[in-house]
């Protein structure tokens, strides 16, 4: 298992000008290491439907690379979208996912046969251009610049550390930043799209 | 019988309320009675069809393309509109953003009885979501798709259009 902030980490040097979404826990951190918080966006609301929407922006702006980092307990959530992408097979979206085998934000359950799911193959049947699988980060770490240089659709899925939170709602501290709408007013600025 | 035939709401009917309204993408599932529809769509190179898995993924697909600045469409029927409840309120009602969905009415008889429980519950859930809609039964309610694009653009907000004639004449 990796320690999932070390993967946004190592990502963040090959970002170059993608758009970068994400969901789950992890994901969550992007915040963190981003150094171009005008080409990020958060979209999370409705689990599992963040994927889709980071879909429709490559689908809407093909000349950018968009990046989404998922969770697989989102992904299991909106299984389709695999077979939804492969069909349009966007060269512009590459969706990384970071498998910490449980539902982390509330107390960590496991997801549905947690330690059982090959989700790269999976993405490999359902018709991904490209895929791929790490449970080491070194491995990782050398590969991720030429993964970014990769016509998409790409799946790179990423065995993590769950970061369980156990705490009532009402007692964690906000992780601040930007909220949602925030995020999306910055973006459309940033890339001259009118707002609506 | 001619005057019942002129009508029938035709498919073309639809596509040239989304070009008026300048819709660059349709975001669907296909259903029996749209097919011909479907087939019409497929025609036409200034719209780009996104076939998706379930109908939750309308939404939020919308909603990418929308934050990318383009005029999407969601194409569905009311049993998937009831699947996509979560989706319609996290991705589409809460982010500001004008979306037009066009949802098949299965089970609409116009007598208000219906053995069907996708018609029963359609407005219903409607109302519960706050969304408006508008009904098309025939081919002369075409303007009100326009009517319905109109609001969404100056409310921000998703408008539903109700096919209230489970698209006669859409398969040929």
């Amino acid at each position: 298992m990796i320690d999932g902030i070390e993967v946004l980490k190592a990502f963040a040097p090959h970002r170059g000008d993608a758009l970068v979404t994400h969901s789950g826990t992890t994901g969550g951190r992007w915040g963190e290491v981003s150094e171009n918080p005008g080409r990020d966006l958060r979209l999370e609301s409705s689990m599992g439907q963040t994927t889709s929407a980071a879909f429709g922006l490559a689908l809407g702006l093909p000349d950018e690379k968009v990046v989404i980092f998922d969770s697989e307990g989102a992904l299991l959530m909106n299984l389709g979208v695999l077979a939804s992408v492969a069909g349009k097979a966007p060269k512009n979206f590459y969706h990384f996912l970071l498998d910490n085998e449980c539902y982390a934000t509330t107390g960590g359950q496991p997801v549905p046969n947690a330690q059982g799911i090959d989700y790269a193959g999976m993405a490999k049947s359902v018709g991904y251009k490209s895929t791929h699988h790490f449970d080491d980060l070194e491995e990782f770490v050398t590969s991720v610049e030429e993964i970014m240089q990769e016509e998409g659709p790409v799946f790179v899925s990423v065995k993590i550390e769950a970061e369980v939170q156990n705490l009532p709602m009402g007692l964690r501290t906000s992780s601040g930043g930007r909220s949602r709408l925030e995020t999306i007013k910055d973006f459309q600025e940033e890339m001259g799209i009118p707002a609506p | 019988m001619v005057q019942q035939q002129a009508q029938i709401l035709r498919p073309e009917t639809l596509i040239e309320e989304f070009k008026k309204n300048d819709v660059t993408h349709v975001i669907t599932i296909p259903d029996s009675e749209t097919n011909y529809l479907y087939e019409l769509m497929a025609e036409e190179d200034w719209l780009d069809v996104i076939p998706i898995s379930r109908e939750g993924e309308a939404p939020s697909t919308a909603l990418g393309l929308n934050i990318a600045g383009k005029t999407p469409v969601c194409l569905i029927q009311n049993t998937g509109m009831m699947e996509a409840g979560d989706s319609i309120r996290g991705m589409a009602l809460d982010v500001g953003f004008p979306l037009v969905m066009i949802v098949g009415y299965r089970g609409w008889t116009r007598r208000g009885a219906t053995p069907d429980s996708a018609a029963t519950y359609t407005e219903p859930i409607l109302h519960a979501l706050r969304l408006n809609y508008y009904l098309v039964e025939q081919d002369t309610d075409g303007p009100r798709i326009s009517e319905a694009f109109e609001e969404a653009r100056v409310t921000k907000r998703p408008v539903v259009v109700l096919i209230g004639d489970e698209y006669h004449g859409f398969n040929r």
